[in-house]
């Protein structure tokens, strides 16, 4: 990467270098396997990469490889593939094109993804367990949950202090000490804590980085969509995590947010109304999608999608480097707890983000594969109606089958969200 | 005398309205769709134009709304039904404070407030389940008239319980029904009572709030009316010009730009 600080160079290189690292990592799997080099499958939601990197495991991430297959349109290929081996419709999308990747001998429109040596997930998704059961029947690998203790209710969290808080910190930390044994036997590795403390080190630059680059989406404009820019950082913040790479893009991307926030710079398009995605990305449509919103002057200014899916990794925790696995251990325990937490009980960081970040609507989408991201949201949406003065949309599509997504449909909701909010404002103005 | 036009493309009819400016229907036509939308919004407006003897420069400014909206090529600008109906029925009946839109693939819930802006809204997802579509299939397996669906319906003291929620499979629940040796009126009472319940659902997620107003073209059918009326426990509003609610909120729309001195379009999005 080069440091040119010009401002034509600096506007949009964060989406630029976020493509270009995620072409050399695909490249990187594709090769793997002819270099004797070994994987690890992971999920977003809890990834250990901070231990795994240590190992020299290259991380794939299935639901990004999934993702992928509907973002370059071809998703409906894997989704029939699966279903006719067997698959039901009503299963998630995601684990329903990866099993047909993995049929096809891991052939992926960005190359070839290799087949694991050793699978790792939370139950912060209980689908992680079953799909990575799959892989472990199919390749007979070892598959290595780490139980994270969630919130015990909305507000009911323990943190450092607390007694419960050390409980749990001693549970998660005796999992990642047998992780590091299955990771010293898979590999043949032995454990390097000054490898950790590296890893942790680059991955305290990303989280600061992280959650300074959504703060800055107070500006007006917004510097970046959440929905289409951020789905772009968050697929950085996720495969390069605990990596020098992942450190640079980072600081880099803070600085190129924080140029344009000087400055004024909002996105392509004028924005209007300041709106807060709640959910999966529609990623059959995913431009067409926040087209949709962005034609009516409708900004992504924020998205629950960038908190649970980078693990909770925005809540920036940052790890104590002179005692490095009683640190990650706390690590882990907020941040994949706080990914639950952005899933079921994301009402009252709504809430608190209404006045700060000057939102004039909150939009839901649940979507029909997974239920996980998706029940609750009726819920919290009551709630966040009942105490904000919002507007509201709930539309319903999917991140991977497009024969659930209407756009038809879809528009005529957000045209009359949108008649809703000119209203709303008119009146206010009217009022004012 | 300025008028204004309302164009309602729906999927299987087109409504249009034409009011004047003390917001009185002066003209209505409807048509059906068909496969050219575009011809259809032309037609549905010019039978309106006929049927009024207003001539096509007294209107000065034309709403589109419904599926089709933005193929009423004529028109000034496009407000969704969910708008439209929203103004229609707070015209009709100005104590609406719920709507209940049943057309041809949509059924709409929509709350407004007491300035008759859209507060909340919830429509049926991805099937025609619940919607007019769902009696004209009952209607087809029947081989009874759309218009007479209601009225023998009324004439059953007892319902089956229609379980299906899919339009197509309601078609061989039905004739399953018919098998079982069931009368047509009793099947057809379980067919207005599945729909109203799938309705009132949707009238729950907004909030359910006197008075409601029900549109749209399954408006007319005293079977529906009745049904929602027992599920609800109170009247909803019926207006003889139901079916053209969407068109008529058009209308108003239109007539608000009209009085309002012809604001650009961008800026008036309502």
């Amino acid at each position: 990467m080069s440091d040119g600080h010009k401002a034509d160079e600096i506007v949009g290189r964060g989406s630029r270098e976020g493509a270009d690292l995620f072409r050399q990592w695909f490249q990187r799997l594709t090769e793997a396997p002819e270099r004797g080099e070994q994987s690890a499958y992971v999920f977003v939601m809890g990834s250990l990469a901070e231990i795994l990197r240590v190992f020299d495991f290259h991380m794939v991430f299935p639901e990004i490889n999934s993702l992928q297959t509907a973002v370059r349109r071809v998703a409906h290929e894997y989704l029939n593939a699966a279903e006719d081996y067997g698959y039901s419709p009503d299963i998630c999308g995601y684990v329903k094109a990866d099993v047909a990747m993995q049929l096809q001998g891991g052939q992926h429109p960005m190359g070839r993804i290799p087949r694991p040596d050793l699978a790792v997930y939370t139950n912060a998704c209980n689908t992680y367990i079953k799909w990575a059961e799959i892989w472990e029947r199919f390749y007979r690998v070892p598959c290595f949950t780490l139980d994270v203790p969630g919130s015990r209710a909305a507000s009911g969290r323990t943190w450092p202090g607390h007694r419960d808080f050390d409980n749990d910190v001693h549970y998660v930390l005796a999992q990642i000490k047998e992780l590091i044994g299955v990771c010293e036997q898979v590999s043949g590795k032995q454990f390097d804590i000054d490898r950790l403390r590296e890893t942790m080190g680059h991955a305290n630059t990303m989280s600061r980085s992280w959650r300074r680059v959504l703060a800055l989406n107070q500006n007006v404009p917004a510097p970046f969509n959440a929905v289409t820019d951020g789905t772009v950082y968050l697929g950085v913040s996720n495969g390069f995590r605990g990596t020098a790479a992942g450190a640079e893009y980072f600081t880099r991307l803070v600085a190129e947010m924080e140029h344009k926030a000087a400055r004024g710079l909002g996105t392509a398009r004028d924005e209007v109304y300041r709106l807060i995605f709640v959910g999966v990305p529609c990623y059959p449509i995913f431009r067409r999608f926040t087209e949709m919103f962005t034609e009516h002057g409708g900004a992504f200014i924020s998205s629950t999608y960038l908190w649970f899916a980078s693990g909770g990794t925005d809540l920036d925790f940052q790890y104590d480097l002179s005692r490095p696995l009683e640190s990650l251990a706390e690590g882990v325990l907020l941040g994949v707890r706080d990914a639950m937490d952005s899933m079921f009980f994301q009402d009252q960081r709504l809430i608190a983000m209404v006045e700060p970040y000057q939102i004039d609507g909150v939009v839901y989408h649940p979507i029909k594969s997974c239920r996980t991201t998706s029940t609750g949201m009726a819920d919290n949406r009551r709630a966040v109606l009942a105490a904000c003065d919002v507007g509201s949309l709930f539309i319903e599509s999917d991140m991977m089958d497009k024969r659930v997504v209407s756009e038809a449909q879809l528009k005529n909701r957000i045209d009359a969200f949108f008649e809703g909010l000119a209203n709303r404002k008119q009146m206010k103005r009217v009022q004012a | 005398m300025a008028y204004a036009a309302g164009v309602d493309v729906g999927s299987t009819q087109t409504k249009a309205v034409i009011i004047n400016e003390q917001g009185e229907i002066a003209a209505r036509a409807l048509i059906d769709t068909g496969a050219n939308v575009v011809v259809a919004a032309e037609n549905a407006h010019v039978a309106a134009l006929r049927s009024g003897n207003i001539r096509e420069e007294e209107v000065e400014y034309v709403v589109g709304t419904g599926y089709g909206r933005y193929k009423v090529t004529f028109g000034d600008t496009q407000i969704t039904e969910i708008s439209c109906h929203a103004r229609g029925a707070v015209h009709m009946f100005p104590a609406t404070r719920t709507v209940v839109d049943m057309g041809g693939q949509d059924t709409k819930a929509i709350r407004v407030s007491a300035a008759g802006e859209v507060v909340d809204f919830c429509m049926n997802d991805k099937c025609a389940a619940g919607t007019g579509r769902f009696l004209g299939a009952a209607a087809a397996a029947l081989e009874v008239p759309l218009g007479d669906l209601g009225s023998i319906a009324l004439r059953a003291e007892k319902p089956v319980k229609i379980s299906t929620t899919c339009t197509v499979f309601a078609e061989s629940e039905v004739v399953s029904w018919l098998g079982k040796g069931k009368r047509i009126d009793e099947i057809l009472l379980g067919v207005h009572q599945s729909i109203a319940s799938r309705s009132l659902g949707l009238m729950r997620r907004v909030g359910i709030e006197p008075e409601v107003t029900f549109t749209g073209g399954v408006a007319k059918n005293i079977g529906m009316i009745t049904a929602l009326n027992a599920l609800l426990g109170f009247p909803v509003n019926v207006s003889d010009d139901s079916h053209f609610m969407g068109a008529l909120g058009a209308a108003l729309f239109a007539m608000d730009r009209i009085l309002s001195g012809r604001v650009p379009a961008q800026e008036a999005t309502l």
